[in-house]
């Protein structure tokens, strides 16, 4: 198959050599380039923290997957970033444990303290703040992630906490 | 066959159909909104839910979806019992739906509508806010409403899976689901006008109709047929206060189904056009100020030219108005209006249909079949439903495997998942690449004299009494054993060629392969595709006679009458000028005004095939009647009116009895018996709810007019007659109670999806006996020795004559340009900016831009065909060299991203 003239004014950005690296590897693992495209996704995002355009149409012609059908998996999946994140992206959980146990507050604890919504990032990019269904700990709701990190029993105590630990990462 | 029982109705129905197209056939009311006869099931709106029972004493039953189910032998279902269930699955699907219908462009053929009201849901009780969603620009044709959107998803299996597109599909998920493009922007498939009709809601509409729009029951239309191309596909045309509103898809299981190409949806905007002839006018002379005449002066003076005129023709034109034209003037002084090359290729093909042992393939045998070879023909530009077709022939391989692990044709989602990318093979022979490419084993890229001869090599690899091939390359012989294995393997193989590469030797090459394939219980398909609407039905009336354009010009003739023709557009133009510089009295009957009209001294307001009723043969000589669908001012009318004084129906008779295999001609209307079972009634142009009928000129005078009448056909123009669910023999417009979309057809279908119970499916004029295999021979090509050999390239939206018209045609299309690959490009000094000269035979044509197209091979270039700028007659067959132009800029016309092409290399 061979790519359409592209009707597009937004043009592919150039992969970088590790990006290619992994992306050739997640190949090997299947028997059609279309299975690729999520992980393709990925592997850009752990790059270069979220999914832009120019990067998606880089997928898209490395991998000889129309746009549109990458956009379709980038969207359907709600942690591939089709727009710029911060360092650190707060998923808070407001399933049903978590909301009796009072996620709500906490949401408005960093709404207050971070001055950002839910799908905002603070102004020095450190942060981004975004709500997830269960996080499979409701025993020790309420609960939230930051990377790969969980916390648990979550109090604004303990958020103010975590948030200048990180601060002081960065 | 098995039994089954619904609600108590013993039924007998087909197992290898599923359970809700089964019911439907049996005419029982089940709503559903994924399902599609063309596109088979994937059980996801939950609407076709029945109840079915294990055994006898089962009381309870268990859900399930109809449209999923294979009905079993004796087993007892009910649709009553699931009823509930359907209205709740309405009720959630209705929840981000929009409350008003009443501004909604799909209120009152609404499928959805029709479904809320069948599931007896008629109260929300959710009361929140509705998701929204933001609406994209799709381009020209299409309007974009994702509110109403109920998450079908029949839009995405219709543009990506049936046609293949790829520049559109779901986002996201759950309540923010959304169908679209990645970004905003004109959809690429030549297709995107069937979303209008596929979509059961509002949310892809037809843009050029919501210009003007209005509801589905005050259109008036009738049955008729698309002038777009050779394939001829049945349309439903619809019109206004004496304007044509839109063209909707009018079924025809064996000519495009339930699909129509955006060419013939969207071309039809010349009709309403200020390039319209509207009266006649006549001069004295070819430079004296033209004055208007009279309906009787302009007929009586074009009368007055019979006896020493010549009569040209027109491919674009009815049977019954050529053959007016031919009458008039005599056989001996009528020409067909096209080039030698093209009426000697059309006659080739008519040769072929009727004197080789091969089946000519209608779109039914064209989507059976599982080995395709394409010969030098750019279907999708040429014969744009046929390449939707060849999308579903490939599949078949899925089918297959599909029935050998014996589950059911109809599983759609997992066919695919079973089949992933295995294809039945479709072989490709083009200059260039085409839009089929993605479904193609091969694409072997070379000029027509490499097709041609590739092809009759393999014919005589099939069967070595075929004449032989000397001289192939190592690479195409190992091709041809290739192509010829997966051809003689298949169950039902398929050639396609035609007149697009101006080659007489490929559509000969192509008549020797499926000559060779013809075996004692199995016939080869063969599809050779011509360039118009009733380019056969010309070739067809030309009889014996081989009087072409270029023999008319070559004539002595001062008078002369021309039909429906721009002949600037089928020979060299200084050729055409020098002609009609020569001729003291020259009529034109045309709807559009042309080149060749500005040089008339009679022209004649004709109607166009809107506005007429008449007969057209498509690429199978399949002739289809096209009525009328409105009466245009007075001042215009019929060619055959102004040609002749018989009426329509004694023309359609005369030319039937004067051609070959004509008496299929004269059975395409409701004959006399038809007419006692109708008890004397019409059937009626407008639907029973037509409104305003007493007030829609009441800004002009309060006193309604008198309807108009239709005093030759079958049809009238008003509400009153036989209803169309009654024995009516043509088929207008689908409407059936409770079903106001065009989901109704399965009322009007002797089976879902199958043929209509009732009206024409039109007449193969040649159907061949032959049994004994005859050889085209392999004829010397002589190429011109010239830097660069020509090919034409088609463009779907631009080079047919009419439909250019249209102004939405008009924002996809572009003018004339070249295309090159990168070598020759470089070779030229060309860059991106950069205008090319085109210099034939040592003459300037003009300097046009050009684009690069990696596939072409070097020494080749792609010449556009009937796009403004250059033409194509003036360069074709003289030996041709390009050069840069460096003053060159671009014409306003130069419109680049709408070529869309599947190679690389814009520039
Ligand atoms: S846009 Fe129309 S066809 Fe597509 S999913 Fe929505 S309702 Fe169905
Ligand atoms: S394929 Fe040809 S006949 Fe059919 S709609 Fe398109 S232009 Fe008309
Ligand atoms: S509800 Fe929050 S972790 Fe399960
Ligand atoms: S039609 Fe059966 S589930 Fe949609």
């Amino acid at each position: 198959m061979n790519n359409l003239i592209a009707t597009t004014a937004i043009k592919a950005r150039q992969l970088t050599d590790e990006e290619i690296h992994e992306i050739e590897h997640e190949k090997t693992h299947y028997p059609y380039t279309q299975a690729v495209g999520l992980e393709a996704l990925k592997i850009v995002q752990k790059y270069q923290g979220w999914v832009s355009d120019e990067s998606l149409l880089a997928v898209s012609e490395y991998l000889n997957i129309s746009p549109d059908e990458l956009e379709g998996v980038a969207t359907f999946f709600n942690m591939i970033f089709r727009r710029p994140v911060g360092k650190n992206v707060i998923l808070l959980c407001d399933s049903v444990a978590c909301w009796m146990l009072g996620c709500d507050s906490l949401k408005a604890h960093f709404t207050k303290t971070l001055g950002i919504d839910y799908g905002e990032t603070t102004e020095d990019d450190l942060f981004t703040l975004i709500p997830v269904p269960c996080l499979g700990d409701c025993d020790k709701a309420p609960v939230m992630m930051i990377g790969r990190e969980t916390y648990r029993n979550l109090t604004t105590d303990k958020i103010d906490e975590i948030i200048a630990e990180y601060r002081s990462k960065n | 066959m098995v039994k089954i029982t619904i609600d108590g109705k013993v039924l007998e129905v087909d197992e290898s159909k599923n359970l809700l197209e089964e019911v439907l056939s049996h005419g029982e009311d089940l709503p559903y909104f994924c399902w599609h006869p063309s596109m088979g099931s994937v059980g996801s709106c939950r609407q076709c839910a029945v109840i079915e029972y294990a055994n006898d004493e089962d009381e309870r039953g268990r859900l399930n979806m109809a449209c999923m189910t294979s009905p079993r032998e004796g087993a007892r279902y009910s649709i009553e019992k699931a009823s509930q269930f359907r209205a709740q699955a309405i009720e959630s699907i209705m929840i981000n739906h929009p409350h008003d219908c009443p501004v909604c462009e799909e209120g009152g053929e609404c499928h959805l509508q029709d479904m809320t009201v069948m599931s007896g849901h008629n109260y929300r009780r959710y009361d929140g806010k509705k998701k929204t969603h933001n609406n994209q620009y799709l381009g020209p044709f299409i309007g974009h409403e994702m509110n109403r959107c109920i998450t079908c998803y029949r839009c995405v299996r219709f543009y990506k899976d049936y046609a293949g597109g790829t520049d559109f599909g779901p986002q996201a998920s759950h309540d923010n689901t959304y169908f679209g493009r990645w970004q905003e922007g004109p959809l690429e498939s030549e297709f995107s006008g069937n979303l209008a009709e596929v979509c059961p809601t509002g949310v892809f509409t037809d843009k050029p109709f919501s210009k003007h729009y209005v509801r589905k029951w005050d259109l008036q239309t009738a049955p008729s047929v698309c002038a777009g191309c050779s394939v001829g596909c049945n349309t439903n045309p619809g019109e206004r206060y004496g304007t044509l509103r839109r063209v909707v898809n009018r079924f025809n299981d064996e000519v495009n189904g339930y699909f129509l190409c955006d060419r013939g949806r969207f071309g039809t905007g010349y009709v309403n056009s200020d390039n319209r002839i509207k009266e006649s006018m006549t001069r004295k002379s070819h430079d004296a100020d033209p004055y208007l005449a009279s309906t009787e002066e302009a007929k009586a003076q074009l009368q007055a030219m019979a006896g020493s005129a010549i009569g040209i023709g027109s491919p674009r034109a009815s049977m019954e108005a050529n053959y007016s034209l031919k009458e008039l003037v005599g056989s001996d002084n009528f020409y067909a209006g096209i080039s030698a090359l093209e009426l000697g290729m059309s006659k080739q093909i008519l040769d072929i249909y009727g004197s080789r042992p091969v089946n000519v393939a209608n779109v039914v045998d064209i989507e059976a079949s599982d080995a395709i070879l394409i010969l030098g023909e750019d279907l999708t530009n040429t014969a744009a439903r046929l390449a939707l077709a060849l999308r579903q022939s490939v599949r078949n391989l899925g089918k297959q495997m599909a029935r050998d692990m014996k589950f059911p044709e109809w599983q759609d989602a997992a066919i695919r998942q079973l089949t992933m990318d295995r294809k039945s093979p479709l072989f490709i022979l083009s200059p260039h690449s085409t839009r089929l490419d993605d479904i193609a084993a091969h694409v072997q890229i070379g000029s027509a004299a490499d097709s041609a001869n590739i092809g009759f090599a393999i014919a005589h690899e099939i069967d070595s009494s075929a004449p032989a091939v000397k001289g192939l390359g190592k690479d195409e012989q190992a091709l041809v054993k290739t192509i010829a294995a997966a051809l003689k393997e298949a169950k039902q193989p398929l050639i396609i060629s035609g007149t697009g590469s101006m080659s007489p030797a490929l559509i000969d090459a192509a008549a020797n392969i499926a000559t060779a394939l013809n075996t004692e219980d199995k016939k080869a398909n063969i599809a050779l595709i011509t360039p118009e609407s009733n380019t056969l039905g010309l070739a067809l009336l030309m009889g014996d006679s081989t009087a072409s354009l270029d023999d008319a010009m070559a004539g002595e003739s001062k008078s002369a009458i021309v039909l429906e023709n721009d002949l600037y557009r089928r020979a060299a133009t200084a050729h055409v000028s020098a002609f009609l510089n020569g001729i003291d009295q020259l009529a034109v009957l045309d709807s559009l005004k042309t080149k060749t009209g500005e040089q008339a001294n009679l022209v004649l307001a004709a109607g166009t095939s809107f506005e007429t009723s008449g007969t057209f043969v498509n690429y199978e000589t399949r002739a289809q009647h096209f009525y009328s669908v409105f009466k245009p001012e007075a001042s215009i009318r019929p060619s055959t009116f102004w040609l002749s004084d018989l009426t329509l129906a004694e023309i359609t008779q005369a030319c039937a009895q004067s051609i070959v295999g004509g008496e299929g001609m004269s059975h395409l209307t409701p004959d006399a018996e038809d007419l006692v079972d109708m008890k004397g009634m019409k059937v009626p142009r407008q639907q029973h709810r037509y409104s305003g009928r007493t007030a829609m000129r009441a800004d002009i005078n309060v006193h309604e007019p008198k309807q108009e009448q239709d005093e030759e056909g079958i049809m009238s123009y008003s509400m009153e007659g036989i209803s169309a669910l009654k024995d009516a023999t043509v088929f207008n417009t689908a409407w059936a109670g409770g079903w106001n979309s065009n989901q109704s057809v399965f009322k009007f279908q002797s089976h879902t999806g199958g043929a209509l119970k009732q009206a024409s499916n039109g007449q193969c004029l040649i159907q061949s006996t032959a049994k004994d295999k005859t050889w085209s021979e392999i004829s010397e090509t002589n190429d011109v020795a010239s830097d660069f050999q020509a090919f034409p390239l088609y463009h779907l939206f631009g080079s047919e004559e009419l439909t250019a018209h249209a102004d939405a045609i008009q924002e996809k299309a572009t003018g004339a340009y070249i295309a090159l690959n990168e070598a020759d490009a470089e070779k030229l000094g060309l860059q991106a900016s950069d205008g090319v000269t085109v210099i034939n035979d040592g003459n300037n044509s003009g300097s046009v831009p050009f684009i690069i197209r990696s596939s072409i091979a070097p020494g080749s270039v792609g010449i556009s065909v009937g796009l403004a700028g250059l033409d194509l007659y003036n360069v074709a067959g003289s030996t041709l060299s390009l050069e840069k132009d460096n003053t060159w800029t671009a014409p306003t016309n130069w419109k680049m991203n709408n070529i869309i092409v599947s190679d690389k290399g814009a520039v």
